[in-house]
């Protein structure tokens, strides 16, 4: 473990927040969702299952911590902000896609706005590698705190 | 009753953001005082779910269904103690900005109880 270099410290801990809620609202509603009215608009659903899936495992990544799971999270921040772009334009562009709106319609209009800020300042956190100049000398969590 | 404890919620979580967002401001962690705002934002989103227990025990319903209606009053009342608690372990003004953030998801999901029990 002290081995691992710590994502969540500092601007971080404010990125791991905002993701945890992102994470208990989406999952929470499509689990809601699909179990109650799934019938009515199956696509929708789904996808609000898979942006839930995506933010679980970013969470858990930066939770967890180290470089590996650094450049996880960093591929799965660009995929989440490639989903909020497609369905976002999609939404815009034919408002009858999906018969219910979805955590990322609208460019997540009715979190705030939050699924499309969220991804690019994940980017942005995480782009800079957080190891020395020699990586696999493993030595690196003195330089981390 | 419930309205006016969710406007009451509501402006206390925006008061408890601006106070923690100008502790950020200041450069400060969060501190004993903010941690009694804390509690104070608390204990009115413990008083409202109570009051929403009664409510619906009274055969009172919530326009949007029991289920989301339940969802998020334990949302509203989990949101700030849990940023509290994320703060305790980053002593530095981001801890201070995490509450505020926190206490601004409180405020929109009053919001989104004000919809759901009303309609």
């Amino acid at each position: 473990m002290e081995t691992r270099t710590k994502l969540v410290k500092g601007p971080g801990l404010l990125l791991v927040w905002l993701y945890g809620v992102m994470t208990v609202g989406a999952v929470s509603r499509s689990i809601y969702q699909i179990a109650t009215e799934y019938h009515r608009a199956p696509l929708a659903y789904l996808l609000s299952a898979v942006a839930a899936v995506v933010y679980v495992f970013i969470t858990y990544t930066l939770v967890r911590g180290g470089e590996a799971a650094r450049k996880v999270a960093l591929v799965c921040c660009g995929a989440e902000l490639v989903g909020v772009l497609t369905v976002g334009a999609w939404t815009l562009a034919d408002s009858s896609a999906f018969a219910d709106s979805t955590v990322w319609s609208a460019f997540g209009m009715e979190y705030l706005f939050i699924p499309v800020f969220l991804p690019v300042t994940g980017i942005l956190w995480l782009r800079r590698p957080r190891v020395a100049e020699s990586p696999r000398t493993g030595g690196d969590s003195a330089l981390a705190s | 009753m419930l309205v006016a404890l969710t406007v009451a919620v509501s402006v206390a979580a925006l008061a408890l953001a601006a106070w923690c967002g100008f502790a950020a401001y200041r450069d400060q962690p969060t501190k004993d005082w903010h941690f009694i705002g804390m509690a104070v934002v608390s204990a009115l989103a413990l008083i409202q779910v109570v009051v929403g227990i009664v409510l619906v025990g009274r055969g009172e319903r919530a326009s949007d269904g029991s289920v989301l209606f339940f969802s998020y009053l334990l949302g509203a009342l989990l949101a700030v103690p849990a940023a509290g608690f994320l703060s305790l372990t980053e002593r530095t003004r981001w801890g201070s900005v995490t509450v505020s953030a926190g206490a601004v998801v409180l405020a929109v999901l009053e919001v989104r109880l004000h919809d759901i029990w009303g309609g």
